[in-house]
């Protein structure tokens, strides 16, 4: 690789994006407007669907657990289920045998169920959540800085590459003795750097709007940003390698990012759905990136708990950037 | 002495058309080579073969006797038809980007200054002017001091003025003994600037030598213009000179042209509004093709 050939291409890229002005401000706006939109929206939850998990025999539930519009999930030790509460990833946790609960309080939905409980009649004793609770937007924004790294990598690299195809840059760049290693390092390496610093920018804006958690090491976050992006950069490298039609790429980049978004637990956790979704869920980088990062923010894991997330954005960024780069045709 | 590039048989096949048809030819060091032909001739295929940018399906290019190689890139400028450039780059932005891929290049204000884009340097290179753009893709092919420049087009879509000035920046690598490869279908730029031309038609080459050669071997004559009105129906029976029609003028090949002045005055033909002038490559082109050059 001539090092030359290789920075004189990154820096023109950065120039590029930098200078795209409404790109720019899209890339950085939107996310914080998002964690806005929702940090404010969840102050008066409105979600119509509850999640509580339950322990123990059904049958002493009574008439709470008859109610529609909500999702008992039954859980075997509380252990690990009274986290899923400080996490909002239940909403509410009811153990049947010893008659008692736990919400977190900076829940509505927490608030809401806890009438409702009493309500039907129901004897209860409330159990506070250990360690700090967590609100919503402290869950939510791991997923929203993944979700715009995930944009931004599928996006920033594949529709961008498939646009130069179209209108003949790759042409003339081929004419050069510029190699295509050294073409989509330079790709990725940009995409990689304009990542780190937008995703910076959004989460210092967001924290001073909303102000949230981190509980772990700013180092830790980063590799898995850095880790996460590039996974999902080297996926957008498969749809670049060939296609020269903006359309076609765009409803393949829409196809692979939105059923990803859903899926890898952003907005909602997927606890409670089909253990097929939770599975499938487990192939996507953004999974791994969002549970990864939630770990370290949340819980203040550190590298060895979220080593099997890191392991697997690795392999990924391997497989996809080796079938990237193969495939690969200027024209 | 050898040629600098050697081009034997070439064959360019897509599914159900044969662009390139198996052409040979060679470009001497020093010369201007035009290739001249209609839209579909097979003259950017054929180009872009030589450039390296798309395969031939068979034949052989030798360029200084051997096989084209990686170090091929590093000797080739290369102007393409349609190019477009990195956007929210500035001119001198995209010259520096060009500039680093190349081991061997020219200096910069050197070349600046041949190609006049003194005027735009920091302009944004999607705000140029046709001439500009063209200018500036010139000014990148030239980079690398290139010891053969391929030109696809290069004055396509340009105004009048703009295609002479691009003329003359053609005529000054000329003058420094460049090796130019350039493909056109304006008969009057391969005049003005091509020391050989080879005429493809249909994917073949059907004539070859220099522009001079070429139209001294297929005409002996002057061409005779007169609007159509003024010829009777009743001339091209009743005399024997090779009239031709061509939009609403009838022109006259003529060998004798006194001669074929005193015929006409004889038929009582008007010499209102006649022009007489030497026949052009695209009386060439029409002799040898018998159809309209930009059809």
């Amino acid at each position: 690789m001539n090092i030359r050939r290789f920075a004189a291409t990154l820096v023109a890229r950065n120039r590029e994006f930098l200078r795209d002005r409404m790109a720019l401000s899209w890339n950085i706006l939107l996310p914080v407007l998002i964690v806005m939109g929702f940090a404010f929206a969840f102050t008066s939850d409105n979600q119509d669907l509850f999640k509580v998990g339950v322990m123990g025999a059904p049958g002493a539930g009574g008439a709470f657990l008859a109610i529609q519009h909500i999702k008992f999930i039954p859980v075997d030790d509380l252990e690990s289920a009274v986290p899923k509460v400080e996490r909002h990833q239940l909403d509410m946790l009811l153990d049947l045998k010893q008659r008692r609960y736990w919400i977190n309080r900076t829940s509505a939905n927490g608030y809401m169920l806890e009438r409702l409980l009493t309500a039907t009649g129901n004897v209860f004793s409330r159990q506070t959540v250990n360690g700090k609770e967590i609100r919503y937007v402290d869950w939510l924004i791991p997923g929203v800085l993944g979700m715009n790294v995930m944009f931004s990598s599928l996006f920033g690299v594949g529709y961008v590459i498939v646009r130069y195809r179209k209108n003949g840059v790759l042409k003339r760049l081929k004419a050069t003795p510029l190699t295509p290693f050294e073409f989509l390092a330079a790709q990725v390496i940009s995409r990689l750097w304009l990542i780190i610093m937008v995703t910076g920018l959004v989460y210092t804006g967001t924290d001073i709007f909303v102000g949230f958690r981190m509980n772990g090491s700013y180092l830790t976050l980063l590799l898995v940003l850095a880790l996460g992006a590039l996974s999902m950069i080297s996926l957008g490298l498969i749809v670049a390698a060939r296609m020269a039609n903006e359309e076609a790429a765009n409803g393949l980049l829409n196809m692979l990012s939105w059923p990803m978004m859903l899926l890898s637990g952003v907005w909602f956790s997927l606890e409670g759905s089909p253990q097929i979704v939770q599975q499938l869920a487990l192939l996507l980088p953004l999974t791994h990136f969002t549970q990864a990062a939630r770990e370290v923010m949340i819980d203040g894991a550190g590298l060895w708990e979220i080593r099997w997330h890191l392991a697997v954005l690795s392999a990924m960024t391997g497989i996809f950037m080796t079938i990237g780069a193969r495939t690969f045709r200027w024209e | 002495m050898q040629p600098l590039l050697e081009v034997h048989r070439l064959v360019k096949q897509y599914r159900g058309v044969r662009a390139v048809d198996g052409i040979s030819f060679n470009i001497e060091r020093g010369t201007c080579v035009g290739l001249l032909g209609p839209n579909g001739a097979g003259k950017t295929t054929t180009v872009e073969i030589l450039e390296g940018i798309i395969p031939a399906t068979s034949g052989e290019i030798l360029f200084k006797g051997g096989p084209i190689d990686d170090q091929f890139r590093q000797s080739a400028g290369i102007m393409f038809q349609n190019t477009a450039l990195q956007e929210h780059i500035t001119v001198q932005e995209t010259l520096t980007l060009f500039r680093s891929f190349y081991r061997h290049t020219r200096p910069l204000n050197e070349l600046i200054a041949s190609c006049a884009l003194g005027d735009f340097l920091s302009r944004d290179v999607q705000k140029l002017s046709g001439g500009q753009r063209q200018r500036l893709l010139l000014a990148i092919a030239l980079l690398n001091d290139p010891e053969i420049l391929f030109l696809d087009e290069p004055t396509t879509g340009l105004d009048p003025q703009a295609r002479r000035n691009f003329w003359q920046l053609i005529r000054d690598i000329k003058a420094e003994q460049k090796t130019v490869a350039l493909t056109t279908h304006y008969m009057d730029e391969a005049y003005q600037l091509c020391d050989e031309i080879a005429i493809m038609d249909r994917g073949r080459i059907i004539a070859q030598g220099s522009p001079q050669q070429l139209l001294k071997s297929h005409f002996e004559n002057s061409v005779i213009s007169l609007p159509l009105d003024h010829i009777p129906a009743s001339l091209k029976e009743s005399c024997s000179l090779s009239l031709h029609q061509r939009n609403r003028h009838v022109e006259i090949h003529s060998n004798d042209l006194n001669s074929s002045i005193r015929m006409l005055l004889d038929q009582g033909v008007s010499l209102e509004q006649m022009q007489i002038r030497s026949p052009t490559l695209e009386d060439l082109f029409l002799e040898l093709t018998g159809h309209e050059l930009r059809a």
